[in-house]
Parts: structure tokens; sequence; C-alpha cells
């Protein structure tokens, strides 16, 4: 029998978290194409779906039966005669003549092959589904049918397993698979009939979109027609709009109104109010000024009364006017009379309070101020100030606007206008989507704040390991990397960790060299993976620029970019595959150092190679000043024909002792000096002179 | 429109018909209903329960005076437990809502994640908070641990937060504007009680006799933890099944009461914060494991003994 069925598998659960929907249903492909496979079954076309309630595989055919299959089974060898053949039939319910023999590289032995039965596919199905609703992995599960009994996200209350018309019988903590679905909370019926071409439909019917892209779409459609005619735009939030596709089964936006005087508080505050805490789009005139507008997304078809609308804009009124309330009494006194408050305000338990993390703030920023020829008094009172807006009612209740509030704040109190951008913009970027802090002492306060944390972290042993990373200290690393690349900040990055981990050490006895490597390593980790990850450069390009000699981070980029463009030319390939020839040479010899002697030089090519390589390396000296690598590396690359004339024509093991060291040294000086630019012999080459 | 009253009422009568014991609140300050005997300690153990109460919870730390329209120092909250938890359980929630007249087809509900936590009760549940129309009605909770223990029998903990929904069902824009019942408000009722404590709480407290209270009721729990933990499971079975550990636990309340009051005070520094926590919870922890106990020697007596 052969032919393939359709499999509809909907696991319904009371509400799931919005944000693990669409990882879970990732997580549900994979396992159901491992256990299909493990089963020798053809998955083929699949569909997952998911909304709050419920969790949807389809497979568009499974095959009804499993694939026949041969398997050889070796019974006992020739020589011990027909008697043992016969009782190794008989024990495989077969007659002797079914029996041959296989030669194997042990001898002659009886042998069957026997054909195993493909088993209904049904079968497995009742076998592998309960076993996938209990390996979908969770970030954090529950039981509730008792003590020891089985855990999910949150208690699943129905399962419809179709395949082809028939129930796959199994259950899963006391609920059995059925042919029925059940309809939104409020919209629908608890029991629904469907088939596999009528699923959605039946299921829309009973006011559930089962598909995320219509849902958002018809959230799409909704505001556009909402705004229709206003001369309001929507701005547009795509975070904000994937969770409410997963918090919805049928979503309708609804637009409410707010008392205009509101608007005289910051448009951050508003926004956050709205957007973090009520999950509601903002609105804005076509001169992007935020008008007195929300959008809400309701989880039902219509708000024919308009007591959502109204709900919606009592609760928003009520946020608002604690949020004014907040705003003015903060005001009431300046930042820097609250400074002193920091000291009661834990930053971590080891590392003491807010005040002394302020200090290792200020210390950080004077120094980068320096380095970058800054106003070191505008950058410290900046880093005094930046994290002074944790005393605030309005950060104490809206922790999301820290940093934005004491920019605002600051500004309110006359602070100068760096200090007041540099305090605002401090905490980006929180991810590598995020933009950088705009200003260039916002830029420092932001590295030098991360670096604080990371230096202290690292400074008692906070390191993080493998997922665990409670203090966001991989996120720290990697924007330090991302504001000193984007912000072109010419910092010597080790030079800032050393001075760090030292001033750390002074607090920290058991803070050592040990910690400032790991520290270092860590970011170099963070290094590799933004240019890797983020920035799209080849990963031996990294390698190659990283082993160079770079102190900054805008310079290390000036490498990667143009080794990207000068390895496409003709030359540079081969040459790099002589330098990682040239490396292996000096490996084998366990050349440590020496003076290249010319007047030891005796081939003609070695001679020539002496002579291009005096030249390009003086070119390359007088062109560093300007750090145009391009034309380093241009200038390195013509360093080819005679490298390549060198191997062809003498041979390095000289059997004079003398000449062999002069010719090991005449490699190892170039070696040297080229890879401070970048270790060329990190370059994986497509071809190869060995 | 009902009264606050009448919500009441209506809420109860709901739940007195789907079985739950209406209990009257628990006479020792607390945070939350959560924090009664009625949940705290019936939660533990195999015996299934079902109950509800209104009980006035008291956070010093939230009083405004009676000035700010939303935040009270003493808000009520309508608390229901159901152990084990119906497999029908927010089908039931539903039907509760629209038995004091929410019509579910004209409103918008959405359940969202919000696991809930209560360090100084060693306890955490996974649940919702209830959203209507954009309002915070409910917190919806499956315990999963309670004292430190995993519970055999897993509740759902319903908490409505009652000023707020009455002032939704009410249309009111401050929870003092509720009409307690026909010509009384809630300001009526309750507004000095919110000044005189944010007064109290904010101003006055004697910080000296409140870390005196806490180390007494402290001490006073501890000592009887203690001695319930000494008693021998045969010699002294029958002073092990009538020890007060209720007793015991009434002053655990007082403690975190008192906690909350020095919080309130401003006298409890951060760093000594999580240290005085840990206090609270080694002796909520503490009664809650004799509590167990206790409960199985009274499951193992002889039938009429029972007094659980």
């Amino acid at each position: 029998m052969s032919g393939r069925l359709p499999l509809l598998f909907e696991i319904g659960v009371e509400e799931i978290p919005h944000w693990m929907i669409a990882p879970a249903l990732g997580e549900m492909e994979r396992l159901f194409r491992s256990l299909c496979a493990d089963h020798r079954i053809e998955a083929g076309a699949l569909r997952l779906d998911g909304t709050p309630r419920r969790l949807v595989l389809r497979a568009e055919g499974l095959p009804v039966r499993q694939e026949d299959r041969e398997e050889l089974v070796i019974g006992p060898p020739k020589a011990a005669g027909e008697g043992a053949a016969q009782g190794f039939a008989r024990k495989n319910g077969v007659t002797l003549t079914e029996l041959r023999v296989e030669i194997t590289p042990k001898g002659e032995y009886f042998a069957l092959q026997k054909r195993i039965e493909g088993r209904p596919v049904m079968e497995i199905l009742a076998e592998i589904l309960p076993v996938l609703i209990g390996r979908i992995p969770w970030p954090k599960t529950m039981y509730w049918t008792g003590k020891g009994g089985p855990t999910f996200i949150r208690p699943v209350r129905w399962i419809a397993a179709l395949f082809g018309e028939q129930v796959v019988e199994f259950e899963f903590a006391g609920v059995r698979a059925g042919s029925l679905s059940c309809g939104h909370r409020r919209l629908g019926a608890k029991e629904i009939v469907f088939d596999h071409s009528t699923y959605e439909e039946r299921l829309e019917k009973n006011g559930v979109i089962v598909s995320a892209s219509k849902r958002r779409q018809r959230i799409e459609a909704g505001v556009r027609k909402l705004l229709r005619g206003t001369g309001l735009e929507w701005v547009r939030d795509e975070a904000l709009l994937d969770d409410i596709v997963y918090l919805t089964e049928y979503p309708t936006p609804v637009m409410g109104r707010f008392d205009g005087r509101f608007l005289e508080l910051p448009r951050e505050v508003l926004a956050t109010v709205m957007r973090h805490h009520q999950r509601y789009f903002t609105v804005q005139d076509k001169e992007g000024k935020l008008a007195p507008r929300f959008i809400a997304v309701m989880n039902m078809k219509a708000d024919r009364k308009g007591y959502v609308v109204k709900g919606n804009e009592r609760v928003l009124e009520a946020r608002f006017s604690d949020a004014r309330f907040f705003w003015e009494v903060d005001r009431q006194r300046t930042l820097a009379s609250r400074a002193a408050g920091l000291s009661d305000v834990t930053f971590q338990a080891k590392l003491g309070s807010y005040q002394e993390k302020t200090q290792g703030i200020v210390d950080g920023t004077r120094r980068l101020a320096g380095w970058l020829g800054l106003d070191v008094e505008v950058a410290e009172r900046a880093a005094r100030l930046s994290k002074v807006d944790l005393m605030t009612e309005m950060v104490k209740e809206l922790p999301e606007l820290q940093g934005v509030m004491g920019g605002l704040y600051a500004r309110a109190d006359g602070e100068p206008e760096e200090v007041a951008q540099a305090i605002y913009g401090h905490y980006l970027p929180q991810s590598m989507e995020d933009p950088i802090p705009p200003t260039v002492y916002g830029q420092i306060l932001s590295v030098a704040d991360k670096l604080d944390t990371l230096e202290g972290c690292f400074g008692i042993g906070l390191i993080p390991s493998g997922s665990k990373d409670p203090f966001g200290l991989r996120r720290a690393a990697q924007g330090v990397v991302k504001v000193l690349v984007e912000g072109r900040l010419r910092v010597d990055l080790k030079r800032a960790v050393e001075e760090g981990m030292a001033a750390t050490a002074r607090h920290f006895p058991e803070c050592g060299p040990q910690q400032a490597q790991a520290l270092w390593e860590f970011l170099a980790d963070r290094i590799r993976y933004y240019f890797r990850e983020v920035r799209g450069f080849a990963y031996d390009e990294v390698n190659a620029a990283l082993a160079g000699d770079w102190k900054t981070l805008p310079d290390l980029e000036a490498r990667l970019y143009a080794l990207k463009l000068v390895r496409q030319t003709e030359n540079f390939e081969p040459l790099a595959a002589s330098f990682k020839r040239i490396r292996n040479i000096l490996r084998q010899a366990a050349w440590e150092r020496g003076e290249v002697r010319p007047e030891l030089l005796e081939a003609a090519e070695e001679k020539a190679l002496y002579g291009e390589a005096q030249r390009v390396l003086g070119e390359v000296a007088r062109l560093r000043a300007s750090e145009d690598y391009i034309q380093i590396l241009q200038a390195v690359a013509t360093l080819r024909p005679a490298v390549d004339a060198f191997f062809d024509r003498v041979l390095v093991n000289a059997p004079d002792e003398a000449v062999r060291a002069n010719r090991l040294a005449l490699l190892g000086w170039l070696l040297n000096e080229v890879s401070s630019i970048a270790d060329f012999s990190e370059i994986v080459t497509t071809t190869t002179t060995e | 429109m009902d009264s606050y009253q009448e919500t009441i009422f209506k809420l109860k009568r709901f739940w007195a018909k789907h079985g739950c014991v209406i209990q009257e609140p628990y006479d020792v300050e607390v945070g939350a209903g959560t924090m009664c005997p009625e949940t705290f300690l019936r939660v533990l153990g195999p015996r299934p329960y079902n109950v509800a109460y209104v009980q006035p919870s008291r956070r010093p730390a939230d009083g405004r005076y009676g000035e700010n329209p939303n935040r009270l120092y003493k808000h009520s909250q309508l608390q229901v437990i159901l152990k084990p938890a119906p497999a029908n359980v927010m089908d039931l929630y539903l039907e509760s809502l629209e038995a004091i007249g929410i019509r579910l087809d004209q409103h918008d509900l959405k359940f969202e994640e919000d696991n809930w936590e209560s360090p100084t009760l060693g306890a955490w549940g996974i649940g919702w908070q209830v959203m209507l129309d954009g309002l915070e009605i409910t917190q919806f909770t499956y315990f999963q641990q309670c004292g430190g223990v995993d519970l055999e029998l897993v509740p759902a903990e319903l908490t409505y937060g009652l000023e707020r929904l009455v002032a939704f069902l009410q249309d009111r824009k401050s929870v003092f504007d509720i009409e307690w019942v026909e010509d009384v408000t809630y300001r009526d009722v309750r507004f000095l009680e919110e000044q005189q404590f944010s007064v109290y709480n904010f101003e006055r407290a004697d910080v000296k006799m409140l870390w005196r209270l806490f180390e007494l009721h402290e001490a006073e729990a501890q000592r009887l933890i203690d001695e319930y933990r000494a008693l021998d499971g045969e010699k002294d079975l029958r002073e092990k099944s009538r020890f007060p550990l209720l007793a015991a636990y009434d002053h655990v309340l007082n403690c975190s009461h008192t906690f909350n009051l020095l919080d309130a005070r401003g006298a409890i520094s951060v760093t000594e914060r999580v240290a005085v926590i840990g206090r609270v919870r080694k002796l909520a922890v503490g009664v809650a494991g004799c509590w167990i106990d206790q409960q199985r020697l009274l499951a193992g007596a002889p039938a009429g003994e029972v007094r659980a």
C-alpha cells in the first residue's frame, strides 16, 4: 500500500507567553523532522503556525506505511553443517531453502535475507507525537496535574491529531488526542469539527486567525483604515507588532485619544508608557510631532459600543497622570543635588554602590577624553551625573527610561547641552541593531560605563560561562566594540583595559593580570564576532587582521577593508600561500631570531628578495603613517615574483650552517615585518604551493 | 450599576456556588491574600481545598496619603484558591467576570505572562496578569512552590484587585469616587485610614520600636519552630499534633508586616533588604516544613482526631 495522507496536529494550551511562540514552532518543526527521520518517514512539506492558545503542525503528505526494508541476518558458519543451518532457519521461521551462503571476511556463513515490513505510520505517529510535545524546549515550564507530573509551558487542554481522516490515538498529561479544535475564548465554539481542507476557514469563523502573517496583515490594514483621512501617521514598531501578533488570535486595532495637555511631558515618557506598558502604537502628525492619539490592538473583532476604546483611554490617562506627577516631583530638585543618594543603591554586592560605580566611570571617561583630546571637564560632568536618574521617581517607575531621563533632567537643570546629550544616550547600544550614542561625549561615556562594569565583574571573578551571563557582560562588551568602531574612536583598547583593570585591582587584591588577560580575550572574541557576523568579513580575514599590531578598532577596520579588497587581486593569495610556507619552514627549523647579514647572501634570487623586501618594507613604513592599508597591501603584493623566484631556486636548508641561518633570518624578518600589518598565513587560500 | 459591596457579594456568591468555602478576612496584617494561612498553609499537602475571601492587604510603601487616585496603602483583594485547579478553571474565571456584569463580548481580554514570586514566602507560580481593556484586573497563578516545597496538588490562585475592578465597572477615574453603597463613597469609608497610616508609615513610625518588634516576633516564631522540631514523632505524638504552628505563623506574618513598615520608613538600606527578607523567608519555610509534617501526623491519626 502506498500513498500519502495529510497530518494536522494541534496542541491546545492556555495562553503561551507571546515571545516564546515563534521559537517553539521552530523547535517543533526540527523535532518532527528528526523523529520522522529516526523512523525512516519522509516528512515532506510542513507548515507551522501558532497563536497564544495553539501550536499547529501540518504535514502536506506523510506516507501511510514505512517503506519495507531488507536486512541480512548472519547465521552459523557454513562449516557448522546443515544441522546448525536448520536450527537457524527454524529460529527465523523459514525453510532451509531460503537461506543462502554469504562470504564475509571471516569466512563463509549461512545467512538470511530478511524482509522487514514497514509499520503503519499511524502507529508511529501515536508514539512520536506525545514524545514531541514533551521535548519542546521552553525557557520555564510548569506542572499542573500534580507533583511529578508532565511539564509544559502552560497546561495542555486539548489535542487535535488527524492523519488522513483518522485520529492519531495517544494521550499527553491526561488529554486524549481527538478530532476537534477549539475556537477563540469569547468569539468561538468550544468544539470545532474540521477537516484538512477546512481547518483555517473553520477556525476563522470561530474567531481564530491561525496564520501569524495574516494576523499581522489584519493589524496593518486596520491601522491604515483608522488613520485614513486623519493626516496622521502610524509610528511603526516592529517589535511591538511581533508581540501583538502573538498576543492575539483575532487582532483588531482601535484608536483612542488622550488629553493634549499631556503633550507637555517629554515624548520619550509618553511613548514609553504607551508602547512598553500598554502595548499601544503611537501616532504622529506629518511634521513628526506626537499626536494625542494611540492605537490599541484588541483580541476581538469589533468594539461596537466603544467600551474598549473608553477603557483604554481611562487607563492611559491614569498612567499619564502618574507620569506627570513624577516629572513634576523629580524636577523639584536638580540631578546634581541627588548624587549623594547613589551610595544607597547597590550596583553589585561586592562591587559596591552606584556611587562607587560612578567613580569608576568618571575615571574611565577622563582617561578616554584625555586620549582623544576632548574637554575632560565636560566628560567628567556627564559621567558624574550619568547614574543619578536612578534616584528619580520616573526611572523607578519606568526603568527603561534610565539614561534618557537623566539627559532630560540635566537639560532642564541647565547643564551644558553636551552633558545632557551624553547622559541621554549612554546606555546605547543595547543590541547590535541599536544605533550608537550620537555624540562623542555620549560615546565615551557609553564605553567607560560598559568597560567599568566589565572590569569590575571580571576583577571579582564574575566571568560569563556558557549561556549564563546575568550581568549582560557579552552585550556590554559587544557595545564597547560597536561604539569604538562606528564612532571611529581612536582609543588604544588594550591600554584602556589594562589601566582600568589596574584601577580595579587596587580595590580587589584577587584581581591580577590573569583577570585582565581574561577580559582582553573576552573582548577579542566580541571583536571577532562583530566583524564576522555584523560586518560580514570572512573569518580568515578577521584572524589575519587581528594578529597584526593594531591598537585601535578603526585601524583594525581599515586593515580588514584593505584585506578584503586586495585579496581579490592576482598576486595576493599566492603570496599569502607563500607566507604560510615561510611560517612552516621557520617553525620546523625552530627559528626564533637572527639578523640578516647581507654579505652571506649567495644566490641571485635571495639577493633579489632581500633588495625587494627592503624596497617594499621601506614603502610600507612610509605609507603606514597615513594608515592607507590598501596601498600598503598592494605594495606587499608586489613581493610575489621575488618570493616565488626565491622558492623556485633557493634551498633554504643549505648545507652551510651560516648560509642556512641567514636564509632563515631573511624569511623571519620578512614574515615579522609583514605580519605586523596582518598575518597573511592566516588567509585560507584556494591554491597551495606546498 | 452595582455598588462596591454588591460586586463583592456577587463574586462571593459565584465562588460559593462553585464549591468554595467563603472565609472572612484574616485578622493579622498581610501584604497580600496569598499570605493568609487559608492560602499559604492550605496549599501545602495532599488535601483538596477550595476557598474564597476578601483580604485587605497592607502595603505601607504604596500609601499616598489618599491623594493619588489609584494608589492605596491598603487595598482589598478577592482571593480564590482552587486546589487542585480544575481543567476548566479559565472558563470559571471568565464566568465570574460575567457574574459581576462584564459583558465579555463587548470588552477586550488578554492573558499576559506574569509569573508570581514571593521571596519572603519561598513561593512562586506561573501565570498571567489578566488585562481588561488595557487594565490589569486579576492575577492568575498556578502555584508551583510554597515555603520552599514543591506542591503535591497544583492550586489555581485568582486574585482580583477589587478597587480597580470596581472603578472600572463604575467608570470612576479615582478609586476614592467608587460608590461603596448608595450615598457612601469609598472616600467616606477609607480616606482617613489612607491619610493617617501614610503619615504614620512614612513620618511617625518609631524605627527603633519597629526593629524591636521585628526581633520579638522573629524570636517567638523561631522558638516555636525549634520546639516543634525537637518533639519526638512517637513519644510526643499528642503534643506534636496539637502544637500551635498557626500561632508561629502569625508571628511570621507580623515579622513580614513590620519589615514592610521599616521599608516604607526608609529604615532598611538596599544591602540590608536582602538579608532581612532572608530572615523572614527562613521562618516561613520553617513553619511550612513543620506544617506538612503535622498534617501527615494528623492524616495518620484515628478518625475524629483529624482537625486540619
